[in-house]
């Protein structure tokens, strides 16, 4: 009897422990509002979020963050173009080309370069990268978008390759041999056949790539330039949303108005990321694969 | 025909090692970089002193200790949570709407931005809590943000474990606890303790999170509790290269800061993913 009362305690017990990730999730919305809320009693949201200028140090200050907002999106866009085919590529070419050694080897750089901390690749960004896009592009400045969004890229690859390729190995072969059966090549099958099938994972995978890439903070930091102004060529420099967090919030008195503001730019940036894990998980979720058939 | 379609192949498959190939290099590229600028500043001194001369010279000692310090604190805090969310949501759960909610939870912490979760820790952590920027701080924020890596690699050690064992253990008269304990869990171990290290290996690189809750410009001394401030690896890198007096001149100690934090890292990386790998091999025969 009371072997059973332990076990029932035990499962309760672990049930408010797997709680615990959706409550701090909860704690931490809570938080970034507690904080970031008050900055509304100094601007609208209307000219915090399509305000043109960011002078929060000002007097009067400035609080208008559409030149971070796009400085954030540009990035990411840019990062994506790089990203995303060479991720998908390497995906593909692990699950379906790769003979089994190689991929052995593989894997686990693309591992490493997941696990390659940000401030080493902001780093590189900035003494290695900067002068080198300085001299071949002839420009004046090395740390720019480009620069950012290449350092970046580097960083989304890992992410879409390797959920990618889970969704491409677990297509059913069943489907792979009735390709091959119809005679068409390898190749073929992969672009007609595996890619399509495996489309909602690809999917999930870039999302989480993108994510990954809005969020990130020291590359964007230390190789992005860091000028809030509204960038007219893929060589001028941005101040992206963590950018500003990271940068200012030595120098924001604590509870002041520009505190809030960065605050509120977490939210703002939260709300970003939040969108995509959301989109992620219901396509991925929408079009899991029940036994053998998906789409 | 077939031949033009053969060559097609061909050309793409090119291609597609290419863009494979291109990731190998560019990690090649960093990594070679960090080395050979890096190596020459490793020295006993530079691992066994503190910076000196305001940080123009000397060595890292407090930096190594404060990322040790701060990792600590992330597995005492991310460890226990996390196995314990793993075993109740692979052993004990139903599929439901409760499951998926914890599940979007977990989706949704992992893709929180690093600055966010440093955010939430000057607010919560060190001033509602009144921890002040301290390693106890530091490392509670990293620890949650750690918490999703944890649970994902403890759920798929659990998944590998059979469940022949399992239903060995129940047929024996084991309760659902007794088994956890004693069948799974051991047999989960190995393939839990590698998603940690890869967790732990990933918040010892941060540095937007701990910015404003554990690590600080310079201390000189170093942390005597876990109220202490600290220095601390990434975050060292990135003041030296930023705001640091002579940014020219002391290049040759950030390289090494950061070949310390890339073998740190890596070291960690690799001995996990070797340890992996054997385990396949075993659980093969």
């Amino acid at each position: 009897m009371k072997r059973q009362v332990i076990d029932k305690g035990v499962h309760s017990g672990f049930l408010v422990i797997a709680l615990f990730s959706i409550t701090a999730l909860f704690w931490i919305v809570v938080f970034l509002f507690i904080e970031g809320i008050p900055i509304l009693d100094h601007v609208s949201i209307k000219d915090f979020i399509f305000g043109k200028y960011w002078y929060p140090t000002d007097e009067p200050a400035d609080f208008g963050i559409f030149s971070l907002i796009l400085g954030s999106i540009c990035v990411t866009l840019l990062s994506g173009i790089m990203a995303i085919p060479l991720g998908i590529m390497t995906a593909v070419y692990l699950a379906e080309i790769a003979p089994p050694r190689v991929a052995e080897i593989v894997k686990p750089i693309v591992e490493l370069m997941a696990s390659m901390p940000s401030v080493v690749i902001g780093f590189f960004g900035m003494v290695v990268v900067a002068p080198f896009i300085q001299q071949v592009f002839d420009i004046p400045v090395g740390l720019n978008m480009f620069n950012a969004s290449l350092m970046l890229a580097f960083m989304a690859i890992p992410t879409i390759c390797s959920i990618s390729e889970d969704a491409i190995f677990s297509v059913p072969t069943a489907l792979k041999e009735a390709s091959f059966a119809l005679g068409a090549t390898h190749f073929e099958t992969i672009v007609k056949v595996i890619i399509p099938a495996s489309l909602s994972g690809i999917c999930t995978a870039v999302i989480l790539g993108l994510s990954r890439a809005i969020g990130e903070t020291m590359v964007v930091l230390m190789a992005a330039g860091g000028a809030a102004m509204i960038p007219g060529s893929i060589f001028d420099p941005v101040r992206p949303l963590p950018a500003s967090i990271a940068a200012e919030m030595a120098e924001a008195p604590f509870g002041g108005e520009h505190y809030h503001a960065l605050f509120a730019i977490g939210i703002v940036l939260f709300i970003f990321t939040f969108m995509f894990n959301l989109i992620a998980d219901y396509i991925s979720y929408k079009f899991r694969q029940v036994g053998e058939a998906s789409l | 025909m077939i031949k033009q379609r053969l060559i097609i192949q061909k050309l793409w498959f090119l291609l597609l090692r290419i863009a494979a190939l291109l990731n190998g290099a560019a990690l090649a590229v960093i990594v070679y970089f960090i080395l050979s600028r890096g190596w020459r500043a490793i020295s006993w001194e530079f691992l066994t002193k503190a910076p000196k001369d305001s940080m123009t010279a000397g060595g890292i000692l407090p930096c190594i200790v404060g990322t040790i310090a701060l990792c600590l604190v992330t597995i005492l805090v991310a460890l226990p949570i996390g196995v314990a969310s793993a075993v109740y949501l692979n052993e004990y759960a139903a599929q439901g709407k409760l499951v998926r909610l914890i599940r979007l939870g977990i989706n949704n912490l992992a893709g929180v931005p690093s600055i966010v979760f440093g955010l939430f820790g000057l607010a919560f952590f060190c001033i509602v809590l009144k921890m002040g920027v301290s390693i106890a701080a530091g490392g509670l924020t990293l620890g949650i943000m750690t918490l999703p890596v944890i649970i994902g690699a403890s759920e798929e050690a659990l998944k590998s474990v059979p469940n022949t064992y399992r239903e060995a253990s129940l047929a024996i008269g084991a309760t659902k606890w007794q088994t956890i304990r004693k069948v799974v869990l051991p047999v989960a171990f190995p393939g839990i303790i590698t998603g940690s290290i890869l967790g732990i290996s990933r918040a010892a690189g941060e540095t937007a999170p701990i910015m404003y809750t554990g690590a600080v410009f310079f201390t000189p001394e170093l942390p005597a509790s876990i109220l202490d401030e600290v220095m601390a690896l990434p975050y060292h890198i990135y003041v030296l290269a930023t705001a640091g007096t002579q940014i020219e001149a002391t290049r040759h100690l950030q390289y090494g800061t950061a070949l310390v934090l890339i073998m740190l890292v890596f070291g960690m990386n690799l001995s996990a993913i070797i340890l992996r790998a054997k385990m396949r091999k075993k659980l093969r025969i």
